[in-house]
C-alpha cells in the first residue's frame, strides 16, 4: 500500500462536509500557516517540497509562485485552474467531488502565500454539479471562519468564487483561462508578459491546477523537507493517476511514484488487469497529448531497464522512446483497439478545440482529422503517412499555446511507433472500412506478475 | 419579453458582485449559463442583447462568446439533451454504438431534434469522465456506464417525467 496524502480520508463517509472534514483533521494546515508561518516561509516550504505542478506541464510550483509581481497597491490574485478537459484525465472531478474542502484548505493557504483576497476557482463548465459542491463546501467554510473577513482573527481577508466555463478544452490554458475569466472567447495570449506579472484583469496572478493547491495541504501540515523524502528524484510527493481504457478496474488512484508501470496496470490495488483477458497492446500515460507507447516501451525503456510511474521515467528516452507523465490520465488499449481509429479521435477532438487563432493549429489540426479518417475508413493513399507526418511537425512550435504541440504530438507518436498499422489500413481497405483490424500482432508479450 | 424575473435578477447580482467595480464582464459566461437555463434552454438575439445591457456591454461582446463555447444553444434544442461524450477512452469503450442505438431509437441523427420536441441528441468531446465511459451529460448531470438498456430506461423516465410535468 503506497503513501496516500491526498486521497487518505477520501472514502470517510460525509467528508464532503465541513464537521466531518474537521474531525478528521481538517483545517490544521490553515491555522499553522496563518498563526505560525508567514507568507514568504510558505512559498519556501512549497519550494523545498520539490511539489511539480500537477496539470501536465510539471513546472515546479513553489518557483512559479515566487515569479509572482508585488508592486504595493496592486491587488493579486490566485486562480484555481479546474478546467479539465484532457482526455483521459478525470482525477481532479474526484477531488472536488468527494472532498472538496481539501481544496478549499489548499487555496486558503495559497491565498495567503500569494497576497489574494479574491481567488477564483474556474471550472469546466460540464462540471455542473460539481460547482454546487464547491459553493456549498465555501459557505461553510465562510460560517466557520475560515473565509471571508480576518480569517481566524489573523487579519487576512479571502473570499473564494466558483467561474463556470461553458465548454471549451483551449480554457484549460493558463492566459485563455484568464481570458475567459474575464468574460472573453477564450484565445491564449502571447507571453511574455507571464501572468506572475499581468494575469486577471492585468493584475500580477498565480494559476495553479486542483491537485497542486490541494497538495500544498499536506506540505504544511508535515513541511516541505518531509513530504520531499515521498517519491524518487525531482518526482516527489504522490500523484494522482486517472485510468481508463480497457483495464479491469478504472478509476483514480494516488500513487507515490516508486512504482512500475507493469505494477500499476497489472496489480489488484490498481488497474486490476486489462480486460476481458486481452493482450496489452499500448498506452497513452499522461492525457491524450502526450506520445502514446507500444506496450513495449511502456513496460520497459529502450535500455531495456523497468519503467517506472513518475516524471523522469516516463519521458526516458524523449519522445523517441518514451513520453510524459502529463496530466496522469492514463489510457490502456487492448490488443483490439486500432490505433488508426485511436488517433483520428483524438485529431478530431483537437480540430473541435483549437481557438483558431494561430493558421498551423487552426488548420492543420483540420487537415490531420481528414486525412486520418480517410485512412480509417480505407480511402487513404500511402502519401497520406508522409503527409501527416509534415503536417503534425509544421504545427508543432509553431503556434501561440501548447495546444499545437498536443494536437501534433500524439500523431507523431502512433505513426512513429505504428506505421505498419497505418500502411495496413491502405493496403487492406476494404477490412479497413469493416472495422476488422487484425492487428494483434502488435500486443507484444509481457511478463504478468503473479 | 426577455427579461429575468426577480429571482433570476437576484442571481444575477451574486454573479456581477464576486467580480471588482468595472469589471462586470467577467460575469458573462455565468449570466449566459444563467439567461439559457432561464429562457428556454437556448440564446435568442433578443436574449444576447438583453445580457448586454444588463451587463452595459456591446451586443458584440456578448454574441462572439456565445459562439465561442460548446455549452451556448444558438438555436432550440429539445426538452431533453442527450450529449454524448465520442473522445478516446469512450470510443474506446463502445460510445459509437451507444450513439447509433440512440439515434435509431429516437429516429434522429446527431444536431437533430425529435418532432415532438422532446429530445435532442448531440455528440460532443471529452466529458471528463473517461473511467465511467460512455456517458452522456443529461442537464447539469452526467449519465455514466451506459448500456443499451440504461438508455432505454433514461429515455422511459424523461418520457414519463415529462408526462408528469404536462
Amino acid at each position: 500500500m503506497g503513501v496516500k496524502l491526498l486521497l487518505e480520508k477520501a472514502h470517510v463517509p460525509g467528508i464532503r462536509y465541513f464537521e466531518t472534514y474537521r474531525k478528521e483533521g481538517g483545517y490544521r494546515a490553515v491555522e499553522k500557516a496563518l498563526k505560525q508561518l508567514d507568507p514568504a516561509s510558505i512559498v519556501e516550504e512549497v519550494k523545498k517540497s520539490g511539489l511539480r505542478g500537477r496539470g501536465g506541464a510539471g513546472f515546479p510550483a513553489g518557483m512559479k509562485w515566487s515569479f509572482i509581481a508585488k508592486p504595493e497597491g496592486v491587488p493579486r490574485h490566485l486562480v484555481c485552474n479546474a478546467d479539465e478537459s484532457e482526455p483521459g484525465t478525470f482525477k481532479d472531478r474526484y477531488l472536488m467531488e468527494f472532498i472538496p474542502h481539501l481544496l478549499i484548505e489548499g487555496l486558503i493557504v495559497s491565498s495567503f502565500a500569494l497576497g489574494s483576497n479574491d481567488t477564483y476557482i474556474y471550472i469546466r463548465g460540464e462540471y455542473a454539479w460539481i460547482v454546487d459542491i464547491l459553493e456549498q463546501a465555501i459557505e461553510e467554510a465562510k460560517a466557520n471562519g475560515f473565509l471571508g473577513k480576518n480569517i481566524l482573527g489573523t487579519g487576512f481577508d479571502c473570499n473564494i468564487y466558483v467561474q463556470r466555463g461553458a465548454g471549451a478544452y483551449i480554457c484549460g490554458e493558463e492566459t485563455a483561462l484568464i481570458e475567459s475569466l474575464e468574460g472573453k472567447r477564450g484565445n491564449p495570449r502571447i507571453k511574455p508578459p507571464f501572468p506572475a506579472i499581468e494575469g486577471l484583469w492585468r493584475r500580477p496572478t498565480v494559476v495553479n491546477n486542483v491537485e497542486t493547491l490541494a497538495a500544498v495541504v499536506p506540505i504544511i501540515n508535515m513541511g516541505g523537507d518531509e513530504y520531499a523524502k515521498i517519491g524518487v528524484g525531482r518526482s516527489t510527493g504522490t500523484k494522482l493517476i486517472s485510468a481508463c481504457g480497457n483495464i479491469n478496474k478504472p478509476g483514480v488512484y494516488e500513487i507515490d511514484m516508486t512504482i512500475s508501470v507493469e505494477e500499476f496496470i497489472y496489480s489488484d490495488e490498481y488497474c486490476g488487469g486489462i480486460a476481458n483477458g486481452k493482450r496489452l497492446k499500448a498506452c497513452i500515460p499522461g492525457g491524450s497529448s502526450v506520445p502514446i507507447l507500444p506496450a513495449n516501451l511502456l513496460l520497459k525503456t529502450a535500455k531495456g531497464e523497468t519503467r517506472y510511474m513518475n516524471y523522469e521515467s516516463l519521458s526516458d528516452g524523449g519522445f523517441a522512446t518514451g513520453s510524459m507523465m502529463g496530466s496522469g490520465g492514463f489510457i490502456v488499449l487492448d490488443e483490439d483497439q486500432c490505433i488508426v481509429k485511436n488517433t483520428y479521435t483524438l485529431a478530431r477532438f483537437y480540430r473541435h478545440e483549437s481557438c483558431g487563432q494561430c493558421s498551423p493549429c487552426r488548420e492543420g489540426t483540420g487537415w490531420m482529422e481528414k486525412i486520418l479518417k480517410n485512412i480509417d475508413t480505407g480511402k487513404g493513399k500511402m502519401s497520406d503517412i508522409d503527409l501527416l507526418w509534415d503536417i503534425q511537425r509544421k504545427i508543432e512550435g509553431n503556434t501561440i499555446c501548447p495546444l499545437g504541440d498536443a494536437a501534433a504530438w500524439p500523431v507523431a507518436a502512433a505513426i512513429r511507433h505504428f506505421r505498419d498499422e497505418f500502411e495496413w489500413h491502405v493496403n487492406h481497405p476494404e477490412e479497413a472500412q469493416k472495422r476488422n483490424y487484425g492487428l494483434a500482432h502488435y500486443a507484444d508479450p509481457i511478463h504478468v506478475p503473479a | 419579453m426577455t427579461k429575468f424575473n426577480d429571482e433570476q435578477l437576484k442571481e444575477f447580482n451574486r454573479l456581477v458582485a464576486r467580480y471588482p467595480e468595472g469589471k462586470q464582464k467577467s460575469a458573462l459566461l455565468p449570466v449566459l449559463h444563467l439567461a439559457q437555463e432561464s429562457f428556454g434552454g437556448w440564446l435568442s438575439a433578443e436574449t444576447m442583447d438583453y445580457v448586454a445591457e444588463l451587463l452595459s456591454i456591446t451586443p458584440i461582446e456578448v454574441y462572439e462568446v456565445a459562439t465561442f463555447y460548446s455549452m451556448y444553444n444558438l438555436k432550440p434544442v429539445g426538452k431533453y439533451m442527450f450529449e454524448v461524450c465520442q473522445t478516446g477512452p469512450c470510443m474506446v469503450n463502445g460510445c459509437d454504438d451507444i450513439i447509433e442505438y440512440i439515434g435509431t431509437k429516437l429516429g434522429i441523427k446527431p444536431g437533430e431534434t425529435t418532432a415532438d420536441g422532446m429530445f435532442t441528441l448531440k455528440t460532443v468531446e471529452c466529458l471528463g469522465a473517461c473511467g465511467y465511459a460512455p456517458m452522456m451529460q443529461m442537464g447539469k448531470h452526467f449519465r455514466e456506464h451506459l448500456t443499451k438498456e440504461r438508455v432505454d430506461a433514461i429515455i422511459d423516465e424523461c418520457r414519463k417525467n415529462a408526462a408528469a410535468n404536462y
